[in-house]
C-alpha cells in the first residue's frame, strides 16, 4: 500500500542566507547541503539538493519546516 | 496656576513623581484630568518613566507635560534630550531649589547652566521660560504649549519655590481649541491608509547625525529670531541696569524701586526667555549703560549669558545668594548703592 | 497547480536582515509580523523598538514605530496606549533592556494593568555591546565581563522577570516559549497570537518571553545554540504558560 506523498519544492535564496545551516539540520529528509561557492556576503550558502535517485519517500514534502526555522526569510516553499 | 493654565492650553496628558517644592502641580493635575473625559494623570514609579510616558504621549499626538524639581528635573533628563533628538514636543515644569545633591527645599536658581544648556547628552537645547509672576507664569504655560508644537522641541518653564507657593489673582485665558490645533502629520496613530512612520533618534551614519545636529542648531536660530523676549524697567535714562530672571526679579524690581527714591538712575532688565538669550536687547542697552548688575539666587550662572552678549562692551558684575536664601530688596537696595558709588555712576 | 506556501509577511519590509548567522531577532520579528497580518492589526499596531541589537527593528517593520531609550519602552508605550486606546502597542525587548535597566518601568507597567503587548527576547547576554553578563546569563555561562563564568555568589544567580511580573495584579498573560526549533517557534507564534488577543479584549498586559539563540557571543554553531537552548537554558527557564488568566474572555 503507497502512501501517496505529498509533492514539494523550495527555493532558497543565495544572497539572503548566512549560512547558519538551521534548514539542514531540521529538513526530515536531508535535502539541503551546503554550497561549495561563497555568496556575496561571503557565506557558503545552504542549497537545496533533490536529486533523481533520492527514494519517493524522502523527496521534499513542502513541509516548510526548513522555511520556519530560517532566521533569515531565504527560503520559499511551493507544493502541489 | 501653571496646572490651570496647562488644561487650558490643551494639555490632556500630566505623568509626574512627587517631589518637594511642587506637588501642588502634580496634584492639581491629578483632579484636573479625572475631570477631563480625555486627560490623563499617572502617578509615576519614577522621574525617568514619567518623562518617558510623556515621550509616548507626545508621539500618540497629545499635548503632554511632566514637573518636577531639581533632582528630580536631573533624572528627566535623559527624556529631554530624547525629546529633543526626536523632535517631539512637550512641556516640562521645574521648579528649583537649592542644591547641588539633594539641597533643600528652599527657592533657589542654582538650575540655569543645565536649563539653558540642554542639560542632557547631546548637541542640544531646550527652550526656556521663566516667568515671575502668577498671571506671566499662566501666560507662559500657554506659550510653552504652543512653542513645544510649532517648533518640535521640549520647553521647559522655570520657576522656583518661592514661584512655585505663590497666591495672586491670574486671569486665564480661553480653553484651546483642540480640534483647530495645527494638525500633527507625524503623529504615530496606525499607518491606516498612508505609509508607516518613525520616530527615532538612532542615525548610526555620522553624516546623517551631523546633519540632524545642524538642522536641530538652525531651529534654534529660528527660535532665538522668533520668541526671544525680555522686559525692561526704568532703564531709559539708567547708568546701571540690574539683570535678573523669576523672583530675583521681583525682589530687584521693589530694589530698584527703593534706589531711585534716593535718585539713583538705575534700572532693570528681566529677560523671560533664558533660552534664547535677549542678547540684543543687552547690547542695546549697552550703548548707554556702561554697568550691569547681574543678580541671581545662585554662585553665578546667567551672569556668563551677560557677559557673552556684552563681549567686554560693558562692565558686568554680579551679586548672588545661592543654597535656598531669599534675599530682601533691603540687601538688594545696599549692593546697588554701594556699586553706585564705587563705580562713581552719580557723577556726570 | 503549484502553489507558495510560504513567503515573507506583509508587515516586514523587504530589507535584509543585519543580524548574525542564526540569530532569534529575525525568526521573532517574522513571527510578530505573521501575527499582526493573520489578526488583522497592523494598521493600528504602534511599536516600540528598544535599544540592544533590536535597535534597529524599525528598519524590518512596516508599521508605526516609537523608539525609547534603553530601558523605557514601557513607559513609552504606557503614554502612547492612554491617548490611543483603542490601537495595538507593543514593546519588543531584549533581557537587558527589560529585565535589568527597565526594570521598575516594567514592573510598575505590568502592575498598572497597562493594556499593552511586550515582546521579551531573553538570549542571556548583551549582544549588541559585545556578550557582556546579562541580567539572565546562566550560572558558569561565560561572558565578557564574567570571565570564567557567571558566578552566583559573586554576580547574583540570573533573575526570572516574567514570574516577578506574574505576581503582580496587573498582568494577565505571560508565557515563556523559545524559537530554537520548529515546535517552539510554531508554539512562540501562537502565545503570541494569545498575547496579542488579551490586548484586543481589553484584559490588561501580556507577555511572551522568548528564548533566543545568539551563536555569536554563546560562541557556539548556530545548530549548536539552538541544542543548548533546549539542553541548558531551559533548566533554569522552563518554557510554559506562567500566568493566564484570560479564561474564556478569548477564543484560543
Amino acid at each position: 500500500m503507497a502512501k501517496k506523498t505529498k509533492k514539494g519544492r523550495i527555493t532558497i535564496d543565495r544572497e539572503l542566507c548566512k549560512g547558519c545551516y538551521l534548514c539542514a539540520w531540521v529538513c526530515p529528509n536531508h535535502l539541503i547541503e551546503v554550497s561549495d561557492k561563497l555568496n556575496q556576503k561571503g557565506y557558503y550558502p545552504a542549497e537545496f539538493k533533490e536529486t533523481d535517485e533520492k527514494e519517493e519517500n524522502h523527496k521534499c514534502t513542502g513541509c516548510a519546516i526548513c522555511a520556519t526555522i530560517c532566521p533569515d526569510i531565504a527560503i520559499e516553499v511551493y507544493r502541489g | 496656576m501653571i496646572g490651570e493654565a496647562a488644561v487650558r492650553a490643551g494639555c490632556r496628558f500630566y505623568a509626574g513623581y512627587p517631589i518637594t517644592p511642587q506637588n501642588e502641580l502634580t496634584e492639581y493635575a491629578a483632579s484636573a484630568m479625572a475631570k477631563l473625559e480625555d486627560g490623563t494623570f499617572i502617578q509615576a514609579e519614577s522621574e525617568i518613566a514619567a518623562i518617558n510616558m510623556v515621550i509616548g504621549a507626545s508621539m500618540a499626538g497629545a499635548r503632554a507635560m511632566t514637573s518636577s524639581s531639581s533632582p528630580g528635573i536631573s533624572l528627566k533628563q535623559e527624556g529631554i534630550s530624547y525629546l529633543a533628538a526626536q523632535e517631539l514636543p512637550a512641556v516640562i515644569v521645574n521648579t528649583m531649589r537649592g542644591g547641588p545633591g539633594l539641597g533643600n527645599i528652599a527657592p533657589a536658581q542654582g538650575d540655569y547652566f543645565q536649563a539653558t544648556r540642554g542639560g542632557g547628552h547631546g548637541d542640544y537645547r531646550t527652550i526656556v521660560l521663566a516667568p515671575a509672576s502668577g498671571q506671566e507664569s499662566a501666560d507662559l504655560t500657554r506659550k510653552a504649549f504652543d512653542y513645544a508644537d510649532k517648533y518640535l522641541t521640549p520647553v521647559m518653564i522655570l520657576g522656583d519655590g518661592m514661584m512655585g507657593q505663590m497666591m495672586e489673582p491670574v486671569e486665564f485665558p480661553e480653553p484651546v481649541d483642540l480640534s483647530k490645533l495645527p494638525p500633527k502629520p507625524w503623529v504615530l496613530d496606525g499607518a491606516v491608509g498612508r505609509p508607516s512612520r518613525l520616530i527615532r533618534s538612532l542615525l548610526l551614519d555620522t553624516s546623517v547625525e551631523e546633519d540632524h545636529n545642524w538642522k536641530l542648531a538652525r531651529k534654534y536660530e529660528t527660535i532665538a529670531r522668533e520668541i526671544v523676549g525680555g522686559e525692561t524697567y526704568m532703564t531709559e535714562d539708567a547708568r546701571l541696569v540690574i539683570i535678573a530672571y523669576g523672583t530675583a526679579a521681583r525682589i530687584a524690581k521693589g530694589a530698584v524701586k527703593r534706589v531711585r527714591e534716593i535718585g539713583l538712575k538705575v534700572g532693570l532688565f528681566r529677560p523671560y526667555t533664558l533660552f534664547p538669550y535677549p542678547n540684543r536687547m543687552i547690547v542695546e542697552m549697552s550703548r548707554f549703560v556702561k554697568d550691569f548688575l547681574v543678580f541671581e539666587m545662585s554662585t553665578g550662572q546667567m551672569v556668563e549669558d551677560v557677559k557673552l552678549a556684552l563681549e567686554g562692551r560693558s562692565n558686568v558684575h554680579f551679586y548672588g545668594r545661592p543654597g535656598g536664601i531669599v534675599s530682601t530688596p533691603d540687601e538688594i537696595s545696599k549692593e546697588i548703592n554701594s556699586l553706585y558709588h564705587r563705580r562713581h555712576l552719580e557723577e556726570e | 497547480m503549484e502553489k507558495k506556501v510560504f513567503q515573507r509577511p506583509k508587515y516586514l519590509k523587504d530589507a535584509v536582515f543585519h543580524y548574525c548567522p542564526g540569530c532569534g531577532h529575525s525568526i521573532i520579528h517574522r513571527l510578530l509580523a505573521e501575527v499582526l497580518e493573520e489578526l488583522d492589526i497592523g494598521d493600528k499596531a504602534i511599536g516600540v523598538p528598544p535599544a540592544g541589537c533590536a535597535v534597529l527593528a524599525y528598519n524590518y517593520f512596516d508599521v508605526d514605530m516609537g523608539e525609547a531609550a534603553h530601558g523605557r519602552g514601557a513607559a513609552v508605550a504606557t503614554g502612547i496606549k492612554r491617548i490611543l486606546p483603542d490601537r495595538i502597542v507593543f514593546t519588543y525587548q531584549g533581557d537587558g533592556d527589560i529585565a535589568a535597566i527597565g526594570t521598575a518601568e516594567t514592573i510598575h507597567a505590568a502592575n498598572r494593568g497597562e493594556n499593552v503587548t511586550v515582546i521579551f527576547v531573553n538570549n542571556g547576554t548583551y549582544g549588541m555591546t559585545g556578550g557582556q553578563m546579562a541580567p539572565t546569563t546562566l550560572p558558569g555561562q561565560n561572558s565578557t565581563t564574567t570571565p570564567g563564568g557567571r558566578d552566583p555568589d559573586r554576580d547574583g544567580p540570573p533573575i526570572d522577570l516574567s514570574q516577578m511580573l506574574a505576581i503582580t495584579k496587573g498582568s494577565t498573560y505571560i508565557e515563556r516559549t523559545a524559537v530554537n526549533s520548529y515546535k517552539n517557534i510554531k508554539r512562540t507564534k501562537k502565545a503570541l497570537t494569545k498575547a496579542f488577543k488579551t490586548q484586543m479584549a481589553g484584559l490588561g498586559f501580556s507577555l511572551v518571553e522568548i528564548l533566543s539563540p545568539c551563536p555569536t557571543n554563546w560562541k557556539m554553531s548556530s545548530v549548536d545554540a539552538a541544542k543548548w537552548v533546549d539542553e541548558t537554558m531551559t533548566k533554569i527557564f522552563p518554557l510554559k504558560v506562567i500566568k493566564d488568566e484570560t479564561g474564556k474572555r478569548i477564543d484560543n
